[in-house]
């Protein structure tokens, strides 16, 4: 590395400057407030933890995503978490065990081996609410109406919401009795929505007729709710936990509806998006003009079970820095500064803690200071006393 | 209310032969595409608009979102991954296959695992050249090249390639025969993940009109 080139940052990497610090931090209070009033617990979990502990059975995505090295104290191999999904769940199986359900949010920095989209940063800020403990469809409708409001917060407008149930596919192709490289095929091709590709792969693998129909079916189940009436009708032979699958997407639907009803509903029966760890619901948050989803999330029973106690689990998490992008919102915009000049005055100094101690902010001249552009205001000394006044 | 929906078309035969697909969606350009330098176009719709690119270029923008769907070949897509898209439709245009090819006299067999040194490939598809050599059990030395990749076997820069076969006679004619299949390629109809999820209604309806102009080719 030349001179010249110190400054460089790796690929992915960003620093992150004043202006749009101070919006991301802001908002970073914001929603953990808004998480502790809806009574969920923050939690810092470390940054780096032994290898084994992070990657529990979350699908080899995760493995490649995560940086390893090697522990100089233990000889055991460290990594720097991708994700504080699994950590939060070791919390709450090990360390907190809770009887009934549990609470958690956080907010922390991530390392990604790879971006995770295109433009997305390789150190996103983590934030996030998971709720454990509880299996019924109110805990899913609890995180997906609290993904909102984080989305809400961050000044997000015509919010999609996509709603997804990975147990319909996993019931139907075990019923078909489809394993093996024929599913894996099967499962890439749904994930692209190739239908040819699906159609060709489902004739291929000679299974019975009624679930090879079933699943040609399931490809094509997006669009609107009208899709879980039309789901019942094709999918009514399937086992029962898909019509049951279907009954809850309803339900969480209707919660969403009634209490959010102006958020766009979208549901994909094939969306099998963590599909290596998800148990249930998926759902995502997505906003006009990103290419990608803003948040995400879903069911991910028995995650636990490694740390020793399965538990129910469901929960959603965003990156901050993506959300802070959003913030144009007049909340998040900062008033000005006052200016104080250079003095030894006694009454100056005893001023500019009060103004402080009221919650301005204060710069303090210094020799070589001029008043810079974000101060409007400055502290003037008139008939023996500082007062504020307009910065001419 | 109806969405800006942006489509990004590749630029050559693809191109062509996609415009009559569009047509019989009821989708037609204000303006003749091959004979305007812009790479924007609007269409007889206010809120369709057509970009025209290189193919690797239109799955960058749809994956990006910059573009809601687009028009590719499936060479680009082995090439450059699905991620991110779905690919709705084969269109069934621009039909060839993606092939390795030998010199006609000494074929590199000589070169094959266990024989002597390792088989260099000249290609521009590295991503589908590394995949294809390892799962047929071969370690391979990919070169990536831009264009012309007849021309490395004869240089000897290469012992084989992996390239794009339509009729074969640019193979022929630089004394190349193909040799196996890789894949099937045809062009297929594209769609950004979120575009799909946010503007189904109005995606939805193009993709039937252009699957039934598809099928009725």
């Amino acid at each position: 590395m030349t001179v010249a080139d110190r400054w460089l940052l790796p690929d992915g990497v960003d620093e992150i400057l004043p202006e749009e610090a101070q919006n991301i931090e802001k908002l970073r209070r914001l929603l953990l407030d808004l998480y502790h009033s809806w009574g969920y617990d923050f939690v810092i979990p470390p940054l780096i933890e032994f290898s084994e502990s992070l990657l529990i059975g979350l699908g080899s995505d995760v493995d490649l995503q995560t940086f390893k090295m090697v522990d100089q104290l233990s000889g055991r191999a460290l990594a720097i978490r991708a994700d504080i999904t699994p950590q939060t769940a070791r919390m709450d199986a090990h360390s907190i065990c809770s009887a009934g359900p549990a609470r958690l949010c956080y907010a922390g920095t991530v390392v990604h081996t790879k971006p995770k989209s295109l433009l997305a940063s390789r150190t996103p800020i983590e934030v996030g609410a998971e709720l454990y403990g509880d299996d019924s469809a109110s805990s899913d409708s609890e995180v997906i109406l609290l993904m909102l409001e984080t989305l809400q917060l961050a000044g997000a407008e015509q919010v999609h919401l996509d709603l997804g149930h990975v147990g319909i596919y996993r019931s139907l192709v075990k019923v078909a009795g489809l394993a093996g490289d024929q599913e894996q095929a099967l499962f890439e091709a749904l994930q692209r929505k190739a239908m040819t590709e699906v159609d060709a792969l489902i004739e291929a693998s000679a299974i019975d007729e009624k679930y090879a129909q079933m699943l040609r079916q399931l490809a094509r189940l997006n669009g609107d709710r009208s899709v879980l009436e039309k789901a019942r009708g094709l999918l009514a032979e399937a086992p029962l936990d898909v019509l049951e699958a279907i009954d809850y997407l309803d339900q969480v639907a209707e919660c969403i509806a009634t209490r959010k009803p102006s958020i766009a509903l979208y549901f994909d029966l094939s969306e099998l998006r963590g599909y290596h760890y998800h148990t249930g619901l998926v759902f995502a948050a997505l906003v006009p003009g990103h290419g990608q989803a803003l948040a995400n999330g879903g069911r991910y029973d028995d995650v636990g079970a490694v740390f020793g106690r399965g538990r129910p689990a469901t929960g959603f998490s965003a990156d901050l820095k993506a959300l802070g992008g959003l913030g144009k919102s007049q909340s998040l915009a900062h008033s000005g500064s006052v200016f104080a000049p250079e003095s030894d005055d006694p009454l100056l100094w005893q001023s500019i803690q009060d103004l402080r101690e009221k919650g301005e902010r204060v710069v303090c001249g210094l020799a070589s200071q001029q008043p810079n552009k974000e101060c409007d205001r400055v502290l003037e000394k008139t008939d023996g006393v500082w007062q504020v006044k307009p910065l001419r | 209310m109806s969405k800006q929906l942006t489509i990004a078309l590749t630029k050559g035969r693809i191109l062509k032969e996609t415009l009559p697909l569009l047509a019989a969606a009821d989708i037609v350009p204000l303006e003749d595409i091959n004979k305007s330098r812009k790479l924007i176009f609007s269409t007889n719709h206010a809120d369709i608009r057509l970009l025209v690119q290189r193919g690797a270029d239109v799955t960058t923008y749809v994956k990006h979102g910059a573009a809601d769907m687009g028009v590719s070949g499936k060479d680009m897509l082995l090439e450059y991954g699905s991620e991110g898209l779905y690919e709705l439709l084969d269109l069934k245009i621009a039909q060839c296959k993606l092939m390795t090819a030998v010199p006609v006299a000494g074929s590199a067999v000589e070169c094959r695992p266990g024989v002597g040194r390792r088989l260099r490939i000249a290609t521009k598809f590295v991503n589908v050249a590394k995949r294809y050599y390892a799962q047929q059990g071969i370690q391979a030395d990919i070169i990536k090249l831009y264009g012309g990749m007849e021309l490395a076997p004869l240089m000897d820069l290469a012992d084989e390639i992996v390239d794009i076969v339509d009729t074969g006679n640019t193979l022929k004619a630089n004394g190349l025969v193909a040799k196996d299949e890789i894949a099937d390629v045809s062009s297929r109809l594209i769609v950004n993940k979120a575009s799909l999820k946010m503007k189904h209604q109005q995606i939805q309806l193009l993709v039937d009109q252009i699957a039934k102009a598809v099928c009725s080719v």
